[in-house]
């Protein structure tokens, strides 16, 4: 029987002439530890991303004198984020849109080919939760001393156990926290005004909710965090399909149960016996509380430590490992009849069509991000009023012309307006330079507003709308950016 | 914490139900954990908190008032405060500069020009517009036209004093009304011969050296000689195409008999001085700045 059936019978006898309860408390989890392939790969992939979150906010990167030399950052005061070599502006948010898409398509894929990848080995949520039972398991014990010290009385090693125990949990959480402001700002400053008390009160405030929330997910709410808060799980199991590699545990090999000794006898007997000999280890290594030998549930987040015990359990009894392994539900099936395993496919509709769109997403992104110019203009035609009549019986429009400079140089832009012969252009604030060209200087990576002016004498006019464009360029690149609009007579 | 007596055990799944059972579909009864409840508790405990901190329970007149002293209203005056603290430095900037110095400050006078458009919005825009495109009898500031000047010492003087306002230094130039000093055969010359100075069609009737003499005595006193109007006085330049009061054969023949005088109040002491003058470089910036060599 296994163990989530033993705890369904158990509920069943306490509910006996009672009714079942509709909320529960939670069965704490003593998660054992366990060596292998899958739990060294997990170490090192919580090395390498909680290595990546806590140094890349300390990487620089020289952007000239014009924008800060921090590698990443979100310049939420100056409106910029800044990841190496891109720039993005407030208005180019559709970037970010598309990493989105990027990031769930890529979850897609990775739950096409091998379930839930990301539960596993790389959602925060789970990452933390391993380093702070790591650090449980150092002061207070592996799952055995520490279920026996959950029971037992207050000693004044147990409270100097706890003491140490949240100290460190604090900690962690505390420089995650501060870690997350430091990608907000300029790193090794706000780390200084850190130590010296001195960064503004919102950083101590980030820092001060961080803290909070990643000691109680990573300390105490743990797998309940995946089980009743998160969605992705719900999402998984709608998009896993029959050729998805999840882990499982072989019922044509394992069932049914027997001990080493027990397997023995019965096998000399003739009657049949599996290899799993009820050791429980799946169970006691489970970060979840799981038992995979229940089949496929939402409650796994597929971290594979069962795969490790199990492994370790068949190598000391001298059995093939792979009792708990990666497989596909189509094998698992076909096993169960008796049938030959299939391979893998990795290469199927579904995954080259996910490959495919994320090729295209990537593609467009790259396009442009390529191809971004550098200078970009807006020109709004006045509403009120449209159009104005001048003594001289000419006619004016007046626009609100933006000029953006993205470039991390100062620039100057020549601006000038097309497809209206005679127009006379004028713009307060601008210059105009020996060639009588009309030219604004804008600031590095800035954007600058003006007024602008277009002016038809009386003999010129043609009463109607006039398609019109104003261009600024860049004389020193010779790009252009052009702005369409239209130029508005009276009828009389 | 009740639930369902526990036959209901659901066959397939081992699983204990609700007991609610829609057209034979059951709801399995997988218990949340307790925390989920607490959390439920905690939100109502924080709402009758809130209740009694903040505004809440309408009344019939009014609400109660929570212990806070919280208001919307008080939120607003505060933040209102909070930017005019900002904004201090730069206002008492404003408060000293001359307009040359304005005019040469690409900050001072873009600061200026923001103040000037939020107050031209809350004190001007009634009468000439949003944009200040001005209507029938209230100017378009827009154009190039300026009847009391375009320099912003003559529009600040405007503004403060106001035109035939009830201030004593308001700016006072009054269209008399004809009819009582000329007969209906001369205003209906005069009604063509300031057609003609606009470039507009006249009459077969018009009498060009008859309306020249009429003109030369009655109306070049203020307009000048050649209709060209005179800021001083804020007679309207008639040879250009700006019209005001409008250039239709009736419009100019009321103008010219009934006289004409709008009104535009005095800004000073409802307005401080500093507005004013963001005003001034506001009005001025409408009808546009020629590029600066």
């Amino acid at each position: 029987m296994s163990v989530k059936q033993e705890q369904l019978r158990e509920a069943a006898l306490e509910a006996e002439g009672v009714s079942s309860p509709l909320y529960a408390s939670r069965k704490k989890i003593y998660p054992q530890s366990v060596d292998g392939y899958f739990r060294r790969m997990k170490w090192a992939i919580l090395v390498v991303t909680l290595g990546i979150y806590y140094l890349l906010p300390f990487v620089r990167w020289d952007r000239g004198p014009y924008a800060p030399d921090q590698a990443v950052l979100v310049d939420l005061v100056n409106r910029r984020f800044y990841f190496f070599f891109i720039e993005i502006w407030p208005q180019e948010i559709y970037y970010l849109t598309g990493l989105l898409i990027l990031a769930s398509l890529t979850l897609f894929l990775m739950n096409a080919i091998a379930g839930r990848i990301w539960c596993g080995y790389l959602c925060p949520q789970t990452i933390w939760t391993d380093l702070f039972l790591a650090i449980e398991r150092v002061i207070e014990g592996d799952r055995r001393e520490r279920m026996l010290k959950g029971r037992s009385k207050w000693t004044p090693g147990r409270i100097r156990d706890a003491v140490a125990k949240h100290t460190i949990w604090l900690m962690i959480p505390w420089w995650t926290g501060g870690a997350w402001v430091l990608y907000f700002t300029d790193a090794p400053t706000l780390v200084m005004q850190l130590v010296t008390f001195t960064a503004p009160y919102i950083a101590y405030v980030w820092i001060g909710i961080l803290t909070v929330t990643t000691y109680f997910f990573a300390g105490y709410m743990r797998e309940q965090v995946c089980i009743y808060m998160c969605p992705w799980p719900r999402i998984q199991a709608a998009l896993t399909d029959e050729h998805a590699l999840n882990v499982t545990y072989r019922y044509d090999r394992g069932e049914p149960r027997a001990s080493v000794k027990q397997a023995e006898t019965l096998r000399e007997q003739g009657k049949p016996a599996g290899d799993c000999v009820e050791c429980n280890q799946c169970f006691n290594v489970c970060p979840t509380g799981v038992d995979i030998r229940d089949g496929l549930q939402i409650d796994c987040i597929q971290c594979g430590l069962c795969i490790d015990a199990c492994d370790n359990v068949m190598t000391k009894i001298g059995r093939t490992t792979g009792l708990i392994g990666y497989d596909t539900d189509i094998n698992v099936q076909r096993r169960q009849s008796g049938l030959e395993a299939l391979n893998v496919r990795i290469v199927r509709p579904r995954t080259l069509l996910y490959a495919a769109v994320i090729a295209i997403v990537g593609s467009i992104m790259l396009y442009a991000l390529v191809t971004r110019i550098p200078i970009e203009i807006s020109v709004l035609h006045d509403r009120n009023p449209v159009y104005v009549r001048l003594s001289e019986g000419g006619i004016r429009n007046a626009y609100t012309l933006r000029l953006l400079n993205k470039e991390l140089q100062p620039k100057r832009f020549h601006v000038h307006v097309s497809g209206l012969p005679g127009a006379q252009l004028d713009i307060a604030g601008a210059k105009i330079d020996e060639q009588g060209k009309i030219f604004i200087d804008v600031g590095a990576d800035q954007s600058r507003e003006l007024r602008a002016l277009i002016t038809m004498k009386r003999d010129e006019l043609t009463p109607g709308r006039h398609d019109i464009r104003i261009v600024a360029s860049n004389p020193e690149t010779g790009r252009a950016a052009m702005a369409k609009n239209l130029f508005i007579v009276p009828e009389k | 914490m009740s639930g369902a007596p526990h036959e209901d055990i659901d066959a397939h799944s081992g699983t204990a139900t609700t007991g609610h059972e829609w057209d034979g579909i059951r709801e399995l009864n997988t218990p949340l954990p307790k925390w989920w409840l607490y959390i439920l508790y905690a939100t109502i405990v924080w709402a009758i908190g809130y209740i009694i901190v903040y505004p809440a329970i309408p009344l019939i007149s009014g609400h109660t008032p929570g212990v806070a002293g919280w208001t919307s209203r008080g939120a607003v005056t505060q933040e209102l405060a909070q930017l005019t603290q900002q904004r201090a430095p730069m206002t008492s900037t404003l408060e000293k500069a001359s307009f040359s110095e304005i005019t040469k400050d690409e900050r001072l006078r873009t600061f200026a020009l923001a103040q000037g458009r939020a107050a031209f919005g809350d004190n001007c825009a009634p009468c000439h517009g949003a944009g200040g495109g001005g209507a029938f009898s209230f100017p378009n500031l827009n154009d190039d036209d300026w009847i009391w000047g375009g320099s912003l010492e003559a529009i600040q003087q405007t503004i403060q004093y106001g035109i035939r306002s009830t201030h004593p230094d308001t700016r006072i130039g009054i269209m008399p009304a004809f009819a009582q000093i000329l007969n209906t055969k001369e205003i209906g010359q005069l009604v063509n011969h300031v057609r003609a100075l606009g470039g507009l069609t006249t009459e077969n009737t018009y009498d060009k050296p008859l309306a020249d003499r009429l003109f030369g005595e009655q109306c070049a006193a203020c307009h000048g000689d050649g209709g060209k109007g005179n800021i001083e006085l804020g007679a309207p330049n008639l040879v250009d195409s700006i019209w005001l009061f409008g250039s239709d054969k009736a419009s100019i023949l009321q103008t010219l008999a009934r006289g004409r005088a709008s009104m535009m109040p005095a800004w000073n002491g409802r307005l401080d001085d500093t507005t004013i003058k963001a005003l001034s470089v506001y009005v001025q910036s409408l009808g546009g700045v020629k590029t600066v060599p």
